[in-house]
């Protein structure tokens, strides 16, 4: 049983005229416990809309979605939050970090919504994973002191301070430079593996996705493999089409 | 348990964090809590200086002033009014300090610069507890003073002005002038800032026969006060004045009550009042606090959205930003009840109030003004916080993380 399995997943935005727009259609995928999936796609391909129906933030309009073998159209919104928030990490292509918090307080903030010991220990736990990231030295800092690399660093920390078992990040290097890009994935994909939870990661970058152990191309909604290999192929049409 | 307490820590943070905006949107509940409740205590301790100073003049509730005259001669004879007063006291087993008796006299006294007519009141030693009368130094009449020759007296401080004494250290006396005259001790001072000269004396002493003839003249008949249950007032009425009347065959006795009875009912008019103004200023306090909530709550759409990622539910968003706004009203609340309270009790409030009278019993702040002004800045909070939050609740989480 795959950890989440997406069959004939679809998602379609209503337009101001009224009319249906369909973003995602018959996507299907699974995603194993530990496994890095890539998904690379031109802007506007549904991308990030497959990442929020992954993370629980959107639900399809088709298809079925199991987590954990369990239907996810069924949840109410309170199971739903609570799952979310115990399942999935997530990583932001702007970091998203919260305004005026220091990093450790940024990092605890998801542990704000666990519960017993979770809780109680989360500055702790926050400052660990700070440490994790080479960030301890930075703990007291607030976002607004500290570069992009070092806040991609926090936003990686605070995903995984509550043990996921999926992390979900949208464009994480899309904000940063070539080479902090390539540091802060590194590390997004050494820390993920560390604490053995699955990566799923939507970018643009060749050699982002090229980290993968399996990768897909997302275009007008329709997600398919691309064979190793493919990938430069498919950054390469990605940015024709666009 | 982790649940509230998250949801606690998370609106601490979001004040601690936004201080300069939770402050502002305070000014005005803070202003508003602190002129509740200092205008609640003031109210109070005016009430007290009111009750004090109509049980002064009128006695405490109820007191029941009885008085008789002759059509015919003016005033009863002495000795029949007292016997019928006596009567009156046995029959009804009334205790004696339930029981006074006033007489209005002008005595002469002789002070060092000459002798003075000096408004004097002749009273029983239950005179002063039915009055509230408290001596700021020594002591009120009491009944042994009856067996003294040297008859009792508790004056004004213009009285002891006269006398050239500044306190009672040198166990001050002073002649009743008059043909025979008597030598009277005062044993007590009050408070009274009436202006000129005044004293109470007790109604009888051993050394009374020649120190009556020392007075100018009484200038109404002796009366009776009957201090009684409040809810009995107007059956005592009726009962004193119909057994007086046959006591004292001829004379014409008046029966009413005098102590400030309608004082409640305007204090607590008053106190509505104020309390009225208090909630308006409270409401357009509210309504800022209402303001700057959902001008802010906008501003926070993508971190509301961040929190929903973290797994924060809808309830849990609506409780914090509610909680948020009720932290901050509520510290602001505490502390505006701090201030009225440092006020309240540091600024000589009683003696401005009571003209510089100190008050017998002065009351200290009101707790139900602090409970009730803490109370009002919480509500305050959340009402104000409802309408932000309810508007947090709905934002959509993909487009608030992209926004």
């Amino acid at each position: 049983m795959s950890l989440l399995e997406l069959t004939g997943i679809g998602r379609d935005v209503r337009l101001p005229d009224g009319s249906l727009l369909p973003v995602l259609a018959g996507v299907d995928l699974s995603v194993e416990p530990g496994e890095h999936v890539s998904i690379v796609g031109r802007s506007g391909s549904g991308k990030s809309t497959l990442l929020n129906v992954l993370g629980l933030l959107d639900s399809p309009t088709a298809g079925t979605y199991l987590l954990d073998g369990q239907p996810t159209d069924s949840l109410g919104g309170r199971r739903r939050s609570r799952l979310r928030g115990e399942t999935f990490g997530f990583v932001f292509q702007q970091f998203n970090l919260l305004p005026r918090r220091t990093a450790e307080e940024n990092v605890a903030a998801p542990l704000l919504y666990a519960r017993g010991r979770e809780f109680l220990t989360r500055n702790r736990a926050a400052r660990a994973m700070l440490d994790r990231v080479g960030l301890g030295p930075r703990a007291l800092s607030v976002p607004e002191k500290l570069s992009g690399g070092e806040q991609q660093r926090v936003a990686i920390a605070r995903a995984l301070v509550r043990g996921p078992r999926v992390v979900l990040a949208d464009e994480p290097t899309g904000a940063l430079d070539v080479e902090t890009g390539a540091a802060v994935m590194a590390l997004l994909a050494e820390v993920t593996a560390e604490n053995g939870a699955a990566l799923v990661t939507i970018t643009h970058d060749l050699s982002v996705a090229a980290l993968a152990g399996r990768r897909f191309r997302l275009d007008h909604g329709r997600l398919t493999p691309v064979a190793a290999g493919g990938a430069l192929a498919a950054a390469t049409s990605d940015r024709t089409d666009a | 348990m982790t649940g509230l307490l998250g949801t606690l820590s998370e609106a601490w943070g979001e004040v601690r964090v936004h201080k300069a905006r939770v402050l502002l949107s305070l000014v005005g509940v803070f202003l508003a809590v602190l002129a509740m409740t200092t205008v609640t205590a003031l109210g109070q301790m005016a009430a007290q200086v009111q009750q004090e100073q109509g049980e002064a003049s009128g006695g405490r509730t109820a007191t029941i002033g009885v008085s008789a005259y002759d059509p015919m001669t003016g005033s009863v004879p002495r000795d029949e009014w007292d016997a019928g007063v006596q009567a009156l006291v046995s029959r009804y087993g009334l205790p004696e300090e339930a029981v006074a008796t006033l007489a209005y006299e002008n005595g002469l006294y002789r002070f060092p610069g000459g002798t003075q007519a000096v408004e004097t009141r002749r009273v029983s030693p239950s005179y002063g507890p039915l009055h509230r009368i408290q001596p700021v130094e020594g002591r009120w009449l009491r009944s042994g003073d009856r067996q003294s020759l040297s008859p009792a007296l508790v004056v004004n401080r213009d009285f002891l002005g006269l006398l050239g004494a500044a306190d009672l250290s040198g166990h001050p006396t002073v002649v009743i002038g008059g043909p025979q005259p008597v030598l009277a001790t005062i044993v007590g001072v009050v408070a009274w800032n009436e202006g000129y000269p005044s004293a109470y004396r007790i109604d009888s002493s051993a050394g009374d026969a020649t120190a009556s003839a020392g007075g100018v003249g009484f200038w109404s008949p002796p009366s009776l006060e009957l201090w009684v249950p409040s809810d009995q007032a107007d059956a005592v009425v009726a009962a004193v004045q119909t057994d007086l009347a046959r006591l004292l065959p001829g004379a014409e006795v008046q029966a009413n009550r005098q102590d400030p009875e309608n004082l409640e009912d305007t204090i607590a008019k008053l106190r509505l009042a104020v309390r009225a103004a208090g909630l308006v200023v409270l409401f357009l306090g509210g309504l800022g606090v209402l303001n700057i909530g959902l001008v802010t709550v906008r501003q926070r759409i993508r971190e509301i959205g961040v929190r929903r990622s973290f797994g924060a539910t809808s309830a849990r968003v609506f409780s914090a930003v509610v909680l948020e706004s009720v932290v901050a009203t509520a510290l602001a609340g505490l502390a505006a009840v701090a201030l009225s309270v440092a006020i309240v009790r540091n600024l000589p409030l009683e003696r401005w109030l009571a003209g510089g009278v100190p008050l017998v019993d002065a009351p200290g702040f009101p707790v139900s003004a602090a409970v009730e002004g803490l109370l009002a800045a919480t509500a305050v909070g959340a009402l104000a916080g409802l309408v932000p939050a309810l508007i947090a609740v709905r934002v959509k989480v993909i487009d608030a993380i992209r926004f």
